[in-house]
């Protein structure tokens, strides 16, 4: 049960960090639209975040519901990628950050469907909707991004360069995930690669852009190694509960 | 409300002369309670009153996702968080369908923005308030989603069809809304000293600046007369005000919190809440751009566009590259 807990969280803290991270686009979008879109994307993922708590909440059983792990964890303790903790930057960070992580999270939750543990089903099916549609919105704005201006596409290329090293911790397995793959409870993320760079490298091409060289790939966000990002992420998001312990809002 | 800036807003009718028989014909269909729709005739006057109410309505929407947005990062809890991003969005939505009604009338959005950052068009002056605590996300949905709906659901029967229409599908969410920011206050009341002192503090700071919403007393204001002949609004501002005190009270009252003025009283013949005197120089001055946060609001907004300058760009030159290719 603790490898399930484990392993609900990590999906759970990646939906909450990235979530919280297009909420800070709110009153910041380039447009009325996209403040309404990236709104809608930030809505999905709290809501994906919320039913994955619950659940491994539920699984721990020592009475900690979503709220106890959202806001009374410190950074070592979340099990997010380093990549949705990644800072806004430019709207082509942000959407480079989307496209990265939903051309995983879409056939994720697709095979996750088939996960044996009846709950991650559930939460897989619905998640795999949403995903399909925050792979839509970022696709289609790189290739507007890429294919646009020269500026956008500098943008675009200088996002996707900064961005890239934290792609290959998407693809990464240990010990929790190996036992619950042979479980069938969880799905092996090496399976998702070949259908990952297929749909990356398909955007890539439409946006003009160039996917980097570079082998090197950053790690760490599963053992609680994150960046340095991540403590100011929680210094926010976790102020109130922090500052009126106990209190019921 | 909303649309207080009414106030400050200059008409020159002198323009052409219209037809006593046109006129006559129009206010027949508004004495019969008819809509009028966008290729209906119209006084020049009656299209420039809707303009200036619908796009200082918009322009409200919009800006007033900004206070609330201050929050939306520390909200206290993951269903808070959720419900404020939802709210927020809304409000994001009715900007939209709002200046999608203004664009009936003939003025682009572009246009209405452009009027906004260059800081030439009104917005609700509630909205040039700070968020300070978490009790104010309660208090804005309690008390200023509250005086909306007051304002809005007797615009749902606005002479003007596509603003009407709008005023439905936004009064739904409105109420929605104002359930809400009572809950978050109720949960305040009913918690810790410390949340009750927050909640106070809220009701404090936002309850004047609420009231101001209705914008000038009747004896002020140069406009009710003809938007109420023209049933753009049926109430004077004066008559929404005392609704919304009517109504806010008990509340105020039941979540166990003191409202901050000295001469509130119930006066039973009447069966009113009759309250004090409201600091007309402060409206004046958070009108006039000397609110605490009046620069900041449009500095924030100001700063998106120019940053949001290049992803429109792009998204402009994208489009015509593949007009070109499909043309080819
Ligand atoms: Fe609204
Ligand atoms: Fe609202």
């Amino acid at each position: 049960m603790a490898l399930l807990f484990d392993y609900a969280l990590r999906q759970a803290d990646s939906a909450l960090i990235l979530g919280h991270r297009l909420s800070e686009w709110i009153g910041h979008a380039p447009l009325l639209e996209e403040e309404l879109a990236l709104g809608n994307i930030a809505l999905d993922l709290i809501g994906e975040a919320r039913a994955l708590y619950a659940h491994a909440g539920t699984v721990e059983g020592k009475g900690r519901d979503e709220d106890a792990l959202a806001y009374r964890r410190d950074a070592g303790a979340f099990r997010n990628l380093l990549l949705v903790e990644q800072p806004n930057g430019d709207f082509a960070v942000t959407i480079i950050r989307q496209l990265l992580y939903s051309a995983f999270a879409h056939p994720f939750w697709r095979a996750l469907g088939q996960s044996r543990d009846a709950t991650l089903a559930a939460i897989a099916a619905k998640a795999e909707k949403e995903a399909a549609y925050h792979l839509r919105h970022a696709g289609e704005w790189l290739i507007r991004l890429g294919d646009g201006t020269a500026e956008s596409h500098r943008r675009a290329q200088a996002a996707l360069d900064e961005l890239w090293p934290y792609s290959g911790e998407l693809f990464e397995t240990d010990a929790v995930e190996l036992a619950l793959i042979a479980e069938g409870v969880a799905v092996d993320p090496a399976t998702l690669r070949p259908e990952w760079e297929r749909t990356v490298a398909a955007v890539l091409a439409e946006a003009t852009l160039a996917a980097p060289a570079g082998e090197w790939m950053q790690s760490g966000g599963r053992s609680g190694r994150h960046s340095e990002h991540l403590g100011h992420l929680l210094a926010t998001m976790q102020f109130l509960q922090r500052a009126y312990p106990g209190a019921v809002w | 409300m909303y649309t207080q800036g009414l106030l400050h807003a200059k008409d020159d009718d002198r323009a052409a002369p219209e037809p006593a028989d046109r006129l006559a014909r129009f206010q027949a269909r508004i004495d019969a309670e008819e809509k009028i729709e966008p290729n209906d005739w119209m006084p020049e006057a009656y299209r420039r009153t809707l303009v200036r109410m619908i796009s200082q309505h918009a322009h409200s929407e919009i800006v007033g996702m900004l206070p609330e947005g201050n929050w939306l990062t520390r909200a206290p809890s993951l269903r808070r968080k959720a419900a404020l991003l939802a709210k927020v969005q809304d409000e994001g939505g009715h900007g939209l369908y709002l200046y999608a009604a203004a664009e009936t009338l003939g003025v682009s959005r572009e246009e209405l923005m452009e009027q906004l950052l260059l800081g030439k068009a009104k917005y609700s002056s509630i909205f040039n308030y700070p968020t300070l605590s978490w009790a104010d996300i309660g208090a804005i949905g309690w008390l200023v989603d509250g005086a909306a709906i007051m304002n809005q659901i007797p615009l749902c029967r606005c002479s003007y069809g596509p603003y009407a229409r709008a005023m439905i599908r936004i009064c739904k969410e409105e109420s929605f809304h104002q359930r809400q920011g009572f809950e978050i206050m109720l949960t305040l009341a009913r918690g810790t000293s410390e949340q009750k002192a927050m909640a106070q503090d809220a009701l404090d700071r936002w309850w004047w600046p609420s009231l101001m919403m209705f914008g000038p007393s009747d004896t002020q204001s140069q406009h009710s007369d003809a938007s109420l002949r023209w049933k753009i609004k049926r109430f004077s501002n004066d008559e929404l005000r005392q609704k919304f005190v009517d109504a806010t009270v008990p509340q105020g009252r039941f979540l166990g919190l003191a409202f901050p003025d000295a001469d509130l009283r119930y006066d039973e013949a009447a069966g009113h809440w009759r309250f004090g005197a409201i600091d007309w120089a402060e409206f004046r001055a958070v009108l006039a751009g000397n609110g605490p946060c009046n620069r900041q609001r449009l500095a924030q907004r100001s700063a998106a566009d120019e940053r949001g300058r290049w992803v429109r760009a792009a998204a402009t030159a994208h489009a015509e590259k593949r007009r070109a290719r499909a043309a080819e």
